[in-house]
């Protein structure tokens, strides 16, 4: 299995956001726990395919909040 | 026997809550069971997802553009304690409307922040043209409770917004009782803070509110009321500085705001304008029905909320009187705004009030009118 690309948020909320709106972009993504090495939070980011990095690094321009960045599950 | 129930005190909380409020607090409780914003397996999953929604709803009714500038708190209490704690510093200078409630004229005394009561009519309506000559080089805020508890008036709160911008002066809107009556748009209306109840006008539970900030707050100079645990940034002991974990450490009230959610969805789907005009025809004919009897006093603005006074009788006997022989539930005294009581001439006896509701009906009103009369004529007879 290919491995995915991670996009880690500073707040729960932020990820849920994020989540219902690459979707309605038809961008496939889903949620779950960070990995630990990456963060101490308790929280959540978003996974999805690296075929889509590039239109995911576009629509989080357009956000009005930070995202803590995208990595890729090797650097997790 | 006691007569059928009819439930006039829909300012104080809203009742009954349509069904799918309580539906959808069933269903958050057996579906959303986790932990929003701590842990990533589906229960937590389906409580954030929840949390999510409820906050992009609340925006969404506010006309706020980012759902995270909407902060929940426990009620409209802590939403307003959390904005006069957090934002004003000693020395500033604030403006309150004349029909202010205890949730702001009681912190503000605690903190000792200097105030001026803004003049206004004989119903409390504040006077626009002497917002300015009050305004002095230290004032930072002025609060306006949109609509009065007590008697339902409405404040032009558009236009004391705009005042405040010309003056670089915030403004902070306590909307416990328009939220849901009238609709309200945070940048339309020149809201800085916007303070809401969920459990009247807008069909929640108790236990749900929350302030949404405007465009022109910087969140980061305002301090939390309360810190603690967000689920993130948890290496650290300092609070996060972003939204909504700034303002909402420990865990939500998924419940309840899976209720306020319901509450929202059933405004939009049944229309806000055409509740609004149903609550208007029932207040006008309570207030026709009562205006014209001869020793009771009516005290009533434009909302969905009227004040009255029966001339010789108590009001708690009154009120008594009323459940007993009618059904009617109302509440009397002084509605914590002892302020606006005072601006209305009530003080300290204050008023029976009556507050109706989208499931009010014309016949609850009747049987109203008819009660409040006998009353009035039976305490006429007495004298």
């Amino acid at each position: 299995m290919e491995k995915e690309m991670i996009l880690l948020v500073h707040t729960s909320g932020h990820a849920f956001n994020i989540e219902k709106a690459l979707k309605k972009r038809g961008i496939q993504c889903r949620l779950t726990p960070i990995p630990r090495k990456v963060s101490s939070d308790c929280g959540i980011c978003v996974r999805f395919d690296p075929q889509n990095l590039q239109a995911v690094e576009s629509f989080v321009q357009t956000l009005p909040f930070e995202i803590q960045g995208i990595i890729s599950e090797d650097e997790a | 026997m006691m007569p059928e129930m009819i439930y006039l005190d829909n300012a104080a909380t809203s009742w009954p809550k349509p069904d799918c409020v309580s539906e959808a607090m069933t269903d958050a409780i057996r579906r959303c069971g986790g932990n929003p914003g701590r842990g990533g397996h589906r229960l937590a999953l389906a409580a954030g997802e929840l949390l999510y929604e409820v906050r992009e709803r609340t925006a969404e009714f506010f006309g706020a553009d980012d759902p995270f500038r909407v902060s929940f708190t426990s009620n409209i209490t802590m939403a307003v304690n959390l904005v006069l704690n957090g934002f004003l510093n000693p020395g500033d200078h604030v403006l309150v409307s004349p029909m202010e409630h205890n949730a702001v004229m009681r912190p503000l005394t605690a903190m000792g922040i200097s105030y001026d009561i803004l003049p206004g009519d004989r119903n409390g309506k504040v006077l626009l043209s002497e917002i300015q000559r009050k305004i002095r080089e230290n004032t930072r805020l002025i609060i306006i409770c949109h609509e009065s508890n007590v008697s339902g008036i409405v404040q032009p709160i558009r236009k004391i917004g705009q005042i405040a911008r010309e003056n670089n002066i915030f403004l902070l809107t306590d909307c416990a009782q328009s939220a849901g009556h009238i609709p309200i748009h945070i940048n339309t209306d020149n809201i800085d803070f916007l303070c809401f109840t969920g459990h009247k006008g807008l069909f929640g539970p108790t236990g749900t509110g929350g302030v949404v900030f405007g465009d022109r707050v910087d969140i980061g100079r305002i301090r939390p009321l309360v810190r603690g645990g967000t689920g993130s940034l948890s290496e650290s002991f300092d609070q996060p500085d972003f939204l909504p974990d700034r303002f909402e450490s420990g865990t939500q009230n998924i419940c309840g705001l899976a209720g306020l959610n319901a509450g929202l969805k059933w405004i939009e789907d049944q229309g806000q304008e055409k509740l609004t005009q149903r609550c208007r025809m029932l207040m006008d004919q309570l207030r026709s029905g009562l205006e014209l009897v001869p020793g009771i006093h009516l005290y009533s603005g434009e909302g969905q909320v009227l004040s009255i006074t029966i001339d010789g009788l108590d009001n708690g006997t009154a009120a008594a009187e009323l459940e007993e022989r009618w059904g009617i539930m109302t509440r009397i005294g002084l509605h914590c705004a002892p302020l606006a009581h005072k601006t209305l001439g009530t003080f300290p006896n204050g008023t029976i009030r009556f507050a109706v509701s989208p499931f009010t009906t014309q016949k609850d009103i009747e049987i109203c009118t008819e009660g409040c009369k006998t009353l009035a004529e039976e305490s006429w007879k007495k004298k």
